[in-house]
């Protein structure tokens, strides 16, 4: 695998990939203006190039005259960090039980088998609902609830995988020769299967910011003031007739972010070939 | 068959229960609800008069067997914004929830067999290209955007279509596309890889060396053959459109369950959250067992799985 250049199909859909990390990264330093001082003298105010703009104001302000753009870059930060954060918990638990269920066969994997069933049988906004409306919106709260609809689909298709590779020769051999369940898992499972589970948590990151942007703009998620692409949506919708920048643009950014991730799924899924995953999986 | 539906039927009170359980847990396990339900400033005997009035006082086991027993018999407790048992609220906005997933998933096949079946016939010409490149956007547009931006443009700049409500079609419209075009994107896409897949197969070339028309090749033997990871989706995705349903109802002020469980959210009306989001999650769990049965009636192999 190493000896293989990347592929076009990958590099090009992480150029943008690459990009917006570094703007979340870099938001305290490179963005004009605080996302969150407002100047109510310049409230609503339209982006450069139309009339009536003001000068230094890209993309425009908000209802309280926050600089849309600052806004924009430090909404990439929060977004990120938690869809980044939901994914690895996710894909690690998932991938955990996953192996272990798959490995050892027996009860866990019946009931993990079932607790699988069950929460595939939820639209995931219900249980975000549930959780959101008793916990109350917060960051962490988000991220759990995210992470918890994520680890599912890897716990499932790791499983499937491990439960085929489990027969195969060398895994006999390994364990004819004494070695335990820790060093098969870890030694020739694990590889074999680390391909998959990259593929999967690329399409999940997409998965997770259209869901975290969702349930902020519910109004279950991100709590203004703090910046973030689907809370600054939900005040957008309600003046979206005075001010069509401000629901422009925070919904061009998770649009072009999803569609540079989701490529560059493909692209991997391409090149890795984990013919285990087909397609992308929905939301 | 009776066998057969037998057991899904089985298997669909398990994950019922199961579903039930999982509502319960989170409802109970990520907070205490008397303290969500009360403003800031109550006192710690009105915290207690209430958790004793919603039974939070009695043991964990006590309070799932309750909920059960709530469950079974359609008892989620009253709403206090309307003053009325929770259940019929969230029951009278069942139709109106169903017609719009209804019309979405409607919209969606309509446009996306073509699409997919077409682009699947004319690999990687302009239409595939232009087909597979709606979809990709599709698929990353989220659903309340998509709204945002068909209410500003197809209401408020060209005024051709109202903006919120239920009634007739013209309310209809808006929504259906903002709920649908998601699940369009990745019918889309299934559908043309599924086609690809049977097209290459020897039965496809065998009916061409008969002399069939290439029409009938593919409405005739291929289409039929990709059908069924096509239906699969279909049926799978339902319950995915009634938790879209949440938000485009939301967006587009429709009477509908999904909103009325996020506005209850709001103003503190657990017993509605509660008795919206186990509706929701019913009705999904009862069309994957209808769907289950349709693959039965189907495809005779499942039946012996």
């Amino acid at each position: 695998m190493s000896s293989r250049s990347l592929p076009w199909a990958v590099v090009l859909p992480a150029i943008p990939v690459l990009l917006a990390v570094a703007i979340a990264l870099l938001a305290p330093w490179i963005a004009p203006h605080s996302p969150t001082a407002g100047n109510l003298a310049a409230r609503l105010k339209p982006p450069a190039w139309q009339d009536g703009a003001i000068p230094g104001r890209l993309l425009g302000t908000d209802l309280l005259g926050r600089d849309a753009l600052s806004r924009l870059m430090w909404g990439a930060r929060i977004s990120l960090l938690i869809a980044l954060a939901a994914t690895l918990i996710g894909a690690t638990v998932g991938s955990v039980v996953g192996l272990v269920a798959g490995f050892h066969r027996g009860a866990v994997d019946a009931v993990l088998t079932k607790v699988i069933d069950v929460q595939l049988a939820f639209p995931f906004v219900l249980l975000a609902i549930a959780v959101v409306a008793v916990a109350g919106p917060s960051v962490p709260v988000l991220v759990i609830v995210l992470a918890i609809g994520a680890w599912v689909g890897h716990a499932r298709i790791v499983r499937g995988l491990v439960l085929s590779l489990r027969e195969r020769d060398y895994v006999q051999a390994a364990r004819a020769l004494g070695a335990r369940a820790p060093r098969i898992i870890g030694r020739h499972l694990v590889p074999e299967v680390l391909s998959t589970i990259v593929v999967l948590a690329t399409f999940d990151v997409g998965r997770i910011i259209i869901l975290e942007s969702t349930l902020s703009f519910l109004g279950l998620g991100v709590q203004p003031p703090t910046p973030s692409w689907g809370s600054d949506l939900r005040d957008a919708a309600v003046y979206v007739r005075q001010a069509w920048w401000t629901a422009a643009f925070p919904g061009l950014a998770i649009m072009a972010v999803v569609l540079a991730v989701n490529l560059l799924g493909d692209g991997l899924r391409d090149w890795l070939d984990p013919r285990t995953v087909r397609g992308r999986r929905e939301s | 068959m009776f066998g057969f539906a037998a057991r899904k039927i089985l298997h669909t009170l398990f994950v019922a229960l199961g579903v039930v359980t999982l509502v319960f847990a989170a409802l109970r396990l990520s907070g205490d609800p008397a303290a969500t339900m009360l403003p800031g400033d109550a006192s710690v005997d009105e915290l207690r008069d209430l958790r004793r009035a919603l039974g939070l006082d009695q043991p964990l086991w006590a309070q799932y067997l309750g909920f059960l027993r709530g469950a079974v018999t359609g008892d989620f407790g009253t709403s206090f914004r309307h003053q009325q048992p929770a259940l019929p609220l969230v029951l009278e906005r069942l139709p109106a929830t169903l017609e719009l997933a209804g019309a979405a998933l409607l919209l969606a096949v309509a446009v996306a067999l073509p699409l997919g079946v077409l682009a699947a016939i004319y690999r990687g010409r302009a239409l595939d290209v232009l087909a597979m490149g709606f979809a990709v956007v599709g698929q990353a547009t989220p659903y309340f955007w998509m709204g945002i931006m068909l209410i500003l443009i197809v209401s408020v700049e060209l005024g051709w279509l109202p903006t919120s409500g239920r009634g007739g079609l013209e309310r209809l419209i808006l929504p259906a596309i903002t709920l649908g075009t998601h699940f369009a994107a990745s019918l889309a896409r299934l559908t043309r890889t599924s086609m690809l897949e049977v097209l290459g197969q020897q039965f496809v070339t065998t009916a061409r060396a008969k002399g069939l028309s290439e029409w009938s090749v593919i409405l005739g033997h291929a289409l039929k053959n990709a059908a069924v990871p096509v239906v699969t989706l279909i049926g799978l995705q339902f319950g995915t459109l009634l938790g879209g349903a949440v938000v485009t109802e939301t967006i587009f002020a429709w009477p509908g369950v999904g909103r009325l469980a996020v506005q209850s959210i709001f103003v503190r009306d657990y017993p509605v959250v509660q008795a919206g989001v186990f509706v929701l999650a019913l009705t999904f769990v009862f069309i994957n067992l209808v769907v289950d049965l349709l693959y039965g009636v189907l495809d005779p192999r499942i039946r012996r799985e």
